[in-house]
């Protein structure tokens, strides 16, 4: 049997009307994995904030034991100094500076407040191959990718003489390779001795590489089960609190006519203007339909749907679009949503919500015309409106006044399915509408799906979950490059299919 | 897939037990900083009142207190807009200097005929102020260039132009008498004069000057019926909600609320009254705030400003035309800073080349000390008007005092970085 290294006991933490968490319990084992898995809301990153001292002593009930003592953080540096680090979902480093730079920023080697930049470069050449990332010290952040960057904040973390490692959702913005790649080093890590707390949706990630997973839901451990146990079934039941025998879902669908059909659009890059991003694609979608585009990142499927969109994205473009079988004028986002298309953005922070006002506002956003008469707001209307579509799309808050900024990731993604469900949408586009949301809310998201493609809309969804697309389409493109190079009935499709479809396309465009 | 696998929704359950203390515990956390504000100016006018033995509170000294700041609260009017919209205006001090000039230039030295009648002559300068807003306002929507620095560039333009027409340094007026009741002027007497207190006679037979108290009927009339229209929406606004079955703020917070703003106001009529009446700019002053009130709380262009300063990129994505509206800011930013410059050119009776000089800091100060994020997309139009007025106090009553114009700023500057401080602080805490 293992020695305990963390202990957390009967953590209780409440904010202004809300019970964060109550009396949880957190057992780590020395020198294991150890994941920790839940909804958005349950309580996850505000657990870890007390144990990394962003919540000191006293904002909370219940003890902490680290190594067999008793810890009383009043900040982030006291629980750093007894190597216990955090890197959080989204990265802490700055894209101006180098990697060498970033790594020992606020650590640097110094004497007398003159940088040695010997010895940090040396130090960072040691930390990078230790996390495999092969890159010169004094890249910039910005030009590396987000996977590489992943690995800039382990390497930053292991400098400070880590003892307990903390990743919340670490491969939440990476591709299949790099989160792998991400995984065996976690692995790597383990076998040297070290210790880490996993936070994250990903199942399939969890069951990997987890000795332990401790399920919280709604503020309480629901339980800590051992790695032969693991399965991915028990682990949604857990989290959710229900059997969840199917993971979509089920529609019957009434495909009518074609109601959005794009004809040959092309694209070019706004700022390399001799890039053609996207290369005539041609695509339909019908009346209850809901039509998936799969195909891998940077395969320019965002780029298209934004283009098409009131051309929020790229520069000379060309091509036809057609609702109900009329040509229709979508050069400006007000026109496009005027003839009925509604765009819900993948990056719901940076396009889709003011997170500084709360949903009502947010909600009336994209059709002010239905809430005002002459300019005028109509503002008990406007409450109507944001209670039916937060009681339409279960978005869980104490009131319609909540900042959406203090929302989790899938009750920010239903405001903003909200915002433009409001808007009365004929053809609604949905990119990646479930990215960084868990199990519970993805299903209530497909169920929006399901209900408005019932209801007569054509539905377009961007997904780079294969998975998903195959549960919840009724027929998929493939995009690769630019081009759209497959087209499958989803009853016909499969992931190796849709891989197929993939590869053979990089070939021909090769 | 029926209801018993569909999620519980978690705030349902314990909702209907805690609703209400919690709606009156939020109604008076969002309000919070608003009524403080409120306290905040009532504390330093009772602290003037006290250290110039009076003097604060007088009638002849609240109409030029009014006077005196009324046009830092129009420009900070638009200045609000503009910071909400998540820019800056410096130039403001500088229009408001040039378009002084301009209009004098055209009621006095220029021979212009019909466009040196007062009021055409008033209405060219808010068109002039109007493109000044609309180019500098162009390069900084469609061109993308930071409103710091375009609006640098006016100031320094604007203050150049303003010196360079009046010649130098030299001034221009005097200033036709009707222009001047602008600042200068009260509202006409159309109701008479009721004498509540018969003013003393001495032996001569001679009334006293300054005994007895006279009442100029008509602003005591419109102060009542503005006390009860303000009183009226708010109990409709009320009832509304509850009819509808939502819920309104708890009845105990507005009553006072309601209360406490009546009596204050009617205070302020009252000394007005005692005097000559409400001045003529503290009636163009209220109708503005009303306007803009109404147009941040009610009006779709309004909300579409805070949309804008929240977040730029997903306003545009939700189909607002984003640079347009940023045009518009700024064309009514000029309008209003045009405005305040006749205000400052009436005050004075002429123009002069300092016109204005420095006023866009108190104008911005306003905005910020009345709780404006300078990230945009928050801020209050009574807050900033509060925030104006606290200004203005400061620098009415430390003159009284006799405090050196030197500590003036040093006061008002700390007074500024306190209520940001104060706003930083509150927003770390909940």
């Amino acid at each position: 049997m293992a020695s305990t290294i963390l202990e957390m006991r009967g953590i209780t933490k409440t904010f202004p009307g809300v019970k964060a968490l109550s009396n949880v319990t957190l057992s780590v084992e020395e020198g294991e994995i150890h994941a920790i898995v839940g909804e958005n809301g349950a309580g996850k990153s505000t657990l870890m904030k007390v144990l990394s001292g962003v919540y000191p002593t006293g904002t909370y009930d219940g003890t902490i034991v680290f190594r067999g003592q008793e810890c009383q953080f009043a900040g982030i540096h006291d629980s750093e100094r007894l190597g216990i680090v955090i890197i959080h979902q989204e990265l802490a480093l700055v894209p101006m500076l180098s990697i060498a730079e970033n790594i020992f920023l606020g650590n640097e080697h110094a004497s007398y407040g003159i940088i040695d930049w010997n010895a940090n470069e040396t130090r960072t050449r040691a930390l990078l191959k230790k996390v495999g990332l092969d890159e010169d010290p004094k890249t910039l952040i910005t030009n590396i990718g987000v996977g590489k960057q992943q690995l800039v904040e382990i390497a930053k973390a292991l400098s400070k003489e880590v003892k307990l490692l903390i990743l919340d959702e670490p491969t939440a913005s990476l591709s299949e390779k790099d989160s792998q790649a991400l995984l065996d080093l976690l692995l790597e890590f383990k076998r040297q001795g070290m210790t880490s707390i996993l936070i994250s949706h990903k199942l399939n990630e969890v069951s990997r590489v987890a000795d332990h997973v401790t399920v919280i839901r709604d503020g309480q451990t629901i339980e800590t089960m051992e790695r032969k146990d693991v399965s991915e079934d028990r682990i949604i039941t857990s989290m959710v609190g229900r059997s969840l025998d199917d993971r979509y879902p089920p529609r019957e669908p009434k495909i009518g006519e074609v109601v959005l059909q794009v004809k040959d659009w092309s694209v070019y890059h706004p700022i390399h203007a001799e890039r053609q991003v996207i290369k005539g694609i041609d695509l339909t979608v019908r009346k209850g339909e809901v039509v998936g585009i799969a195909g891998l990142m940077g395969a320019g499927r965002t780029e298209f749907a934004m283009s098409l969109f009131g051309r929020s994205w790229g520069r000379r473009i060309t091509g036809s679009v057609t609702l109900d079988g009329k040509p229709v004028d979508v050069s400006t986002v007000g026109k496009a949503v005027e003839q009925g298309i509604a765009y819900v953005t993948e990056d719901r922070k940076t396009y889709g919500l003011n997170l500084i006002d709360h949903i009502k506002h947010n909600v009336s956003a994209a059709n002010m015309k239905g809430v005002s008469k002459r300019g005028v707001i109509d503002d008990l209307r406007e409450l109507s409106v944001a209670n039916e579509y937060r009681a339409k799309t279960n978005i869980r808050a104490p009131s319609v006044y909540q900042l959406t900024g203090n929302l989790s990731g899938g009750n920010q993604q239903k405001v903003v399915l909200s915002k433009w469900l409001f808007a009365d949408p004929e053809v609604l586009i949905l990119d990646e509408p479930t990215r960084g949301i868990d199990v519970g809310a993805k299903y209530e998201i497909y169920t929006i799906i399901a209900r408005l493609a019932a209801e007569g809309r054509a539905v377009l969804v961007i997904s780079s979950e294969m998975p998903e697309l195959l549960g919840i389409t009724d027929r998929i493109y493939v995009m690769n490059e630019g081009r759209i190079v497959g087209e499958m009935a989803t009853a016909d499709a499969s992931q190796e299919k849709i891989m197929r479809a993939i590869v053979r396309g990089e070939g021909k465009a090769a | 897939m029926s209801t018993e696998t569909s999620p519980v929704p978690q705030s349902g359950v314990a909702d209907d037990g805690q609703q209400r203390p919690r709606i009156a515990v939020s109604a008076l956390a969002t309000n919070l900083r608003e009524y403080g504000l409120v306290l905040a100016l009532i504390i330093i006018m009772l602290f003037f009142q006290f250290t110039t033995d009076g003097t604060l509170f007088k009638p002849l000294n609240l109409s030029n207190l009014v006077q005196q700041n009324s046009f830092i609260i129009v420009m900070a009017l638009g200045m609000l807009l503009v910071i909400v919209a998540g820019h800056i205006d410096l130039s403001v001090g500088s229009v408001a200097g040039f378009i002084g000039a301009l209009g004098a230039n055209m009621m006095v030295t220029w021979q212009l005929g019909l466009l040196s009648n007062p009021l055409v002559a008033s209405i060219v300068c808010l068109i002039v102020g109007a493109a000044i807003g609309a180019a500098q306002g162009y390069w900084i929507a469609y061109h993308r260039i930071p409103s710091f620095i375009v609006t640098l560039g006016g100031m320094l333009i604007f203050r150049g132009l303003c010196q360079a027409m009046l010649g130098g340094g030299l001034s221009v007026g005097p200033l036709p008498a009707d222009f001047k009741e602008l600042s200068s002027g009260f509202i006409p007497e159309v109701l008479g004069v009721w004498t509540l207190v018969p003013p003393t006679v001495n032996a001569a037979g001679k009334t006293i000057f300054g005994s007895g108290v006279q009442l100029q009927m008509t602003s005591v009339v419109l102060g009542l019926i503005g006390v009860a229209a303000y009183a009226w929406f708010g109990l409709s606004a009320r009832r509304t909600r509850e009819r509808h079955g939502y819920e309104a703020e708890p009845f105990a917070l507005f009553a006072v609320k309601t209360i406490v703003i009546s009596l204050l106001t009617l205070f302020l009529v009252y000394q007005f009254a005692i005097y000559k009446g409400l001045p003529i700019v503290l009636v163009v002053m209220g109708l503005l705030i009303g306007l803009f009130v109404f147009v941040t709380k009610r009006m779709v262009i309004g909300r579409r400003v805070y949309a804008l300063g929240g977040n730029a990129k997903a306003a545009q994505l939700s189909g607002i035309k984003t640079e347009r509206l940023t045009l518009y800011v700024f064309i009514n930013m000029g309008v209003l800073s045009a405005l305040g410059g006749l205000i400052i050119a009436a005050r004075l009776g002429q123009a002069v080349p300092a016109a204005g000089l420095g006023s866009e800091l108190d104008v911005i100060a306003a905005v910020f000390i009345g709780g404006a994020s300078a990230m945009g997309g928050v801020g209050q139009v009574i807050a900033t008007v509060v925030g104006g007025f606290i200004m203005g106090v400061m620098n009415n009553g430390m003159s009284i005092m006799g405090v050196n114009v030197d500590w003036q700023q040093v006061v008002k500057g700390l007074v500024l970085l306190g209520a940001v401080v104060f706003d930083v602080y509150n927003k770390n805490k909940s």
